[in-house]
């Protein structure tokens, strides 16, 4: 019998922990009950956000796939149309995501991103229901809905997502957190 | 903390944009208006245009009887009809703009028309 060894890197078992907690997140997500199919709050986006700021663009790539792929199996939906509707909304913040966290720092922080990657995960999936699972332009009926849920869950994920990021830098560093509009406070 | 304190200055434009299009959406999305009127048609040729807001019923010919629809409380519906499957009856009331219920076999059809035009439900 041949013994079969993996070798794995730091990152590696970075990636695993941090989906691992998204995985975690995901799985309260789906356990609120919220009165509209297909508004969630998307806790799951915090820890992509974070990732994000620390870690770079292909960790948060990686994490959120792992999500999408152990959450769907977790929940039974594997390969059934809620994953393949939060693979497009992962894929889609994802792509939105490259673009936005080069936005200069000083100026943009982790709410932007939230915020972006919210109406990014709810377009891509409008638009894939649209295309795939429901071909009626009655599904864009609910659109206005889920745009305020996006904006009102992009902002609070993105507000904890910046929390826990200033929290863990004041922790490693001592620094106060990075440069906040402090005129607008 | 405050948590005040994390929003960025363009944090706050990055909403703000998103606020600007939870409010286009509204409007886009319900273009449709509100519903106005029953188009009913015979044969393919409008038979007779039905003020949703006047209750009343109506029987139109065709060729395998007499098809009766019925508008009430702003809702409009097939009462009866001499198909075979009653398919069209069965769909119950029309309210949005758009709906749309077929009696194919006697040739009769009631749409209901919003305040403009929009997409029907039959696009698809």
């Amino acid at each position: 019998m041949s013994r079969l060894t993996l070798a794995t890197t730091p990152e590696d078992h970075r990636i695993a922990q941090l989906a691992a907690a998204a995985v975690g997140l995901s799985l309260i997500d789906a356990a609120i009950p919220l009165p509209l199919p297909g508004v969630k709050p998307g806790l799951a986006n915090i820890v992509t956000m974070i990732v994000l700021a620390r870690y770079g663009w292909r960790t948060a790539a990686w994490v959120s796939a792992l999500r999408v792929v152990a959450g769907g199996l977790m929940l039974g939906q594997f390969l059934a149309p809620g994953f393949f509707l939060s693979l497009s909304g992962a894929v889609g913040s994802l792509v939105v995501l490259a673009f936005a966290y080069r936005l200069p720092r000083r100026w943009f922080g982790p709410v932007s991103w939230s915020i972006f990657a919210a109406f990014a995960h709810i377009g891509s999936q409008l638009l894939l229901a649209r295309l795939w699972l429901i071909p009626h332009n009655g599904v864009f009926y609910l659109a206005p809905f889920f745009f305020v849920a996006a904006l009102g869950f992009g902002i609070i994920n993105g507000l904890i997502a910046a929390r826990l990021l200033a929290e863990s830098e004041g922790e490693s560093s001592g620094a106060p957190p990075t440069a906040s509009g402090a005129s607008h406070a | 903390m405050s948590w005040l304190a994390f929003v960025r200055p363009g944090d706050w434009l990055v909403a703000a944009a998103g606020a600007a299009l939870v409010a286009v959406s509204f409007p886009l999305a319900w273009q449709a208006g509100v519903a106005e009127k029953a188009i009913v048609r015979a044969g393919g040729k409008v038979f007779a245009e039905l003020d949703l807001g006047r209750e009343q019923r109506i029987e139109v010919p065709g060729p395998l009887g007499t098809t009766t629809i019925a508008v009430e409380r702003r809702r409009v519906r097939v009462v009866s009809d001499p198909g075979p499957r009653q398919y069209c009856v069965r769909q119950g009331w029309l309210q949005r703009p758009g709906e749309i219920a077929l009696c194919a076999p006697n040739q009769v059809s009631v749409q209901v028309k919003g305040s403009r035009e929009a997409y029907d439900s039959l696009n698809y």
